[in-house]
């Protein structure tokens, strides 16, 4: 392929079949022999680490014994029963900083069990037969709208679906799913989120509205009226810029649409990237971004980030991963302006950062350029707020999240929120998961309190 | 290094690791590998007279466990399937192209003194070492009124035996069933009967598994199957204990032990050889990873007993039978403490939910809010639970702590049999 000096964006970098291993299952199953093999490892612990590492508290000594002992069912309905995504999150969860970082057998000479894989392992077939674990309860009459269908809707949804409740599920986009459909690296999950969508969904009782946008299309006032409970679960929908020169600049997009445009490509031998790829942030979707800009054939791609690799969102393994990947990141570096040439990007510049005394990031006045035909920006997300609602309740934001109380209840009554729209420490799946899960007790909970203060129906 | 060879009632072997009668000994292509690989004799396959058993497709059962495949194996399989010329042919060439291993023949007829008193003689011929009588087997040939079904009446061991001196000049070797209330009984009656040795165990009774989506037991021969003969290393407990009555009984004292039982590494057969048995006989260990184990046992026996100062087999053969004694010599005074290592340990809780659930409440699980596996000396009886699920090699250990003078049940106060001092 013919290099061009600005603006070398172009499809088919690589031959169709390189493209599809590039993106085939970065991890691939573990078969029956290495599942028993992994799951005879695992000490089955009393009161074990791993299960208070997991935000969504799967007895995960019970599943692995259960897939020791050939009881797949059993160990997946222990998973699913904690956390109705724990398909998904069995792919994309950071293990090594949560469950299998605990593992008591972490040590200078053994590895951790397994414990992602084997959560995998033991869910996988239930997708693949769509088999069903879970009843939908006795029909309560109540009725709860869920907005956003990522994981923590989707987890909310199933939980007040399996309760009995009537279940509206709304997305802005035409597929459900959220950052698991349209957010994370496609060799993670190949065609896989769709497919737990589906089973989760299958339940009964659950509603699927695509394409509705809260603000757009749906209105909090008119939600609350025609529903016992809303559920907030919308994600965060804004996108952060860089506010310097030169971000209007063709070759300028946002990480996220990148990656959404990706997993949503049906013919990756159709899909654009840039022959230099700079990707500015120190997150997962940097690292995502910047991995699959190498597998889909950019000549290089560099994560630029202004602190040090600790501060990096990003886990140590993700890091590495992308370093294995022939990504190159440079730390303590902020952007400071995109040079262009006719309207195309042609490179960044950038001044290298330092910490003060008082322990701020500052700029040390040396800058660089790193050449570029595509940049990726990749720092940080936003919450859309829904706008003040028709009776005047507002919901209290705080710090650019939706605040809630201890139960995930908002400042509007009947509202509750949960997942990355509220947030603050971890922007994880399986965080997301416990959110909607927790709220939808929290919300089963007020609404048949109030059924038992009204005498029933 | 120290000398393992062996003289067993006669029968010499430049080391006591004999392939026990079974499947690897049924012919000489079989048999001539294993003296190429170092094994120092062979119990022949059992014979029978002609015409030939049958046998099934379909032949073995095997428990794993917790991922270690063939933790125990049991067979259905009969005597030997080929015409009793053909074996005492090859036996014959065998013995004479392997003059310094020992070959014993196994044997197995009806349990009348004309049967023994034919087949003796032809084996005799062949000029192999020794006859075993094989009174052990489980299965099928018990249905025909052999194997168990002889082994299981000390009186028949004892005629059987009594026929087999009459009748041959060969060392008479009585191979025991374990399927049997007390194993020193059928002992007494092969020595009572002239029988120069007695090996053991035999295969125990068993059913391996039951196949749930045939509803049938393991293994399964067109959809049926039957009890079969149990071992490997599951048994050796089995094994040790009987062979330890044996040797310790007053009647059976000092007689000549081949040990059987799950024996795969030089360690066990160390074992057997310390609880008086003379030779050591192995199978399922060699079906497991062939006759190249025989290596390590060769190398390990030796090396160990060069360790201990051990310059013969008979510097340390029985040296634990004297350790082997009624509960009731036991010191009730001894006492020990489970001791946690906090360096080495994991903190996986194995300890403290075995003790809290099944033992005694002795072990603590937390320390100042904090998770920490401690012992409470006051609670622990010394029952070593811990240490046995502990996964860290050498992170539970026990420590002596008693004071007093060693006392034993014949005198407790609380035994109303008790011996009072005169």
């Amino acid at each position: 392929m013919p290099r061009k000096l600005v603006a070398d964006i172009a499809a088919g970098r690589l031959p169709a079949q390189q493209l599809q291993d590039n993106f085939a299952d970065v991890a691939p199953p573990l078969d029956r022999q290495g599942a028993l093999i992994a799951a005879q490892r695992c000490y089955y612990c009393y009161d074990a680490p791993c299960i208070k590492a997991c935000p969504t508290g799967i007895d995960i000594p019970t599943f692995i014994r259960g897939i020791a002992t050939d009881n797949l069912r059993g160990a997946a309905r222990v998973i699913l029963g904690a956390n109705i995504l724990g398909g998904v999150c069995a792919r994309v969860c950071p293990t090594e900083i949560l469950c299998e970082g605990s593992c008591v057998r972490n040590g200078p000479e053994s590895a951790p069990v397994q414990i992602g894989a084997l959560q995998r392992h033991a869910t996988d077939w239930v997708f693949d037969e769509n088999a069903a674990l879970f009843e939908r309860g006795a029909d309560t009459g109540r009725r709860v709208a869920v907005v956003g269908a990522g994981p923590a809707g989707l987890a909310c949804a199933h939980a007040l679906a399996r309760a009995g409740h009537r279940v509206s599920i709304f997305d802005a986009r035409d597929k459900a799913g959220g950052l698991n459909e349209y957010g994370i690296a496609a060799y993670k999950v190949p065609g896989f989120a769709a497919r737990e969508v589906q089973w989760l969904l299958s339940i009964g009782g659950i509603d699927w509205h695509a394409n509705r946008a809260l603000g757009r299309d749906l209105d909090l006032a008119a939600l609350r009226n025609d529903h016992d409970a809303v559920f907030l679960g919308i994600g965060l929908g804004g996108v952060n810029a860089l506010g310097i020169e030169g971000e209007q600049l063709s070759g300028v997009r946002n990480a996220v649409d990148f990656i959404a445009q990706l997993r949503q490509c049906s013919d990756l031998t159709q899909l654009h990237v840039g022959r230099r790829v700079v990707v500015i942030g120190g997150g997962n979707t940097a690292i995502d971004a910047a991995i699959q800009s190498r597998r889909l054939g950019a000549e290089s791609a560099t994560i630029v980030y202004r602190r040090g690799a600790a501060s990096m969102g990003a886990t140590g393994a993700e890091q590495a991963f992308a370093k294995n990947e022939g990504v190159t990141i440079i730390e303590w570096a902020q952007p400071r302006r995109i040079v262009g040439v006719d309207g195309a990007l042609t490179a960044v510049e950038f001044e290298y950062t330092q910490l003060d005394d008082a322990g701020r990031l500052t700029g040390t006045g040396d800058r660089m350029r790193v050449q570029a035909d595509t940049l990726l920006k990749a720092i940080g997300q936003v919450l859309v707020a829904p706008a003040a609602d028709g009776d005047g309740g507002l919901l209290d934001i705080d710090a650019g999240r939706i605040v809630v109380n201890e139960r995930f209840q908002t400042s509007l009554p009947g509202v509750w929120a949960g997942g990355d729209c509220v947030g603050g420490n971890a922007d994880l799946t399986v965080q997301a998961v416990e959110d909607g899960k927790r709220a939808a007790a929290s919300i089963h909970e007020t609404l048949m309190r109030r059924d038992a203060r009204n005498g029933g129906g | 290094m120290a000398d393992i060879s062996c003289d067993f009632v006669g029968i010499r072997s430049p080391n006591p690791f004999w392939l026990a009668s079974a499947p690897p000994t049924d012919k000489a292509y079989n048999v001539n590998r294993a003296f190429e690989a170092g094994w120092g004799g062979v119990v022949w396959k059992t014979l029978g007279f002609d015409p030939p058993v049958v046998n099934v497709s379909s032949r073995y059962g095997a428990v794993q466990w917790n991922g270690q495949r063939v933790a125990g194996l049991n067979n259905i399989e009969l005597i030997t399937d080929r015409p009793l010329q053909v074996n005492l042919d090859e036996i014959r060439q065998v013995k004479r192209d392997w003059p310094d291993r020992a070959l014993v023949v196994s044997l197995m007829v009806p349990c009348d003194e004309a049967s023994w008193k034919s087949i003796l003689p032809l084996v005799e011929d062949t000029g192999a070492d020794a006859v075993e009588l094989n009174f052990g087997c489980p299965h099928g040939m018990s249905e025909r009124g052999m194997g168990s079904a002889v082994g299981q009446v000390p009186e028949y061991v004892e005629q059987v035996a009594r026929w087999v001196k009459q009748h041959s000049r060969l060392p008479c070797i009585v191979k025991l069933t374990p399927n049997i209330t007390d194993i020193r009984h059928p002992a007494r009656g092969a020595f009572k009967g002239g029988a120069d040795a007695v090996s053991l165990i035999n295969t125990i009774n068993s059913i391996t598994s039951i196949d749930l989506d045939l509803m049938a037991p393991t293994p399964t021969v067109d959809g049926k199957g039957t009890h079969g003969g149990y071992c490997g290393p599951a048994v050796r407990p089995i094994a040790l204990a009987m062979v330890a009555e044996i040797a310790r009984d007053p009647q059976t004292l000092g007689k000549p032990i081949s040990a059987i039982g799950g024996i795969g590494t030089w360690r066990d057969a160390a074992e057997f050889i310390a609880l008086g048995a003379g030779s050591v006989q192995v199978c399922t260990a060699a079906m497991h990873y062939g006759f190249r184990i025989v290596d390590d046992m060769i190398s390990g026996l030796g090396e160990w007993m060069d360790s201990k100062g051990f310059r013969r087999l008979e510097d340390f053969r029985g040296r634990a039978i004297g350790n082997v004694t009624d509960w009731q010599f036991l010191n009730l005074n001894y006492d020990i403490k489970a001791r946690i290592d906090q360096d080495k340990c994991i903190k996986c809780g194995l300890c403290h939910i075995a003790c809290e659930d099944t033992a005694h409440q002795a072990i603590l699980q937390q320390k100042n809010g904090v998770r920490h596996f401690e012992v409470v000396d006051a609670e622990c009886v010394g029952c070593n639970l811990c240490m046995h699920v502990c996964p860290v090699d050498s992170c539970i250990t026990m420590h002596r702590v008693d004071t007093k003078p060693a006392a034993n049940w014949t005198t407790h106060p609380n035994n109303p049999l008790r011996k009072v001092e005169a």
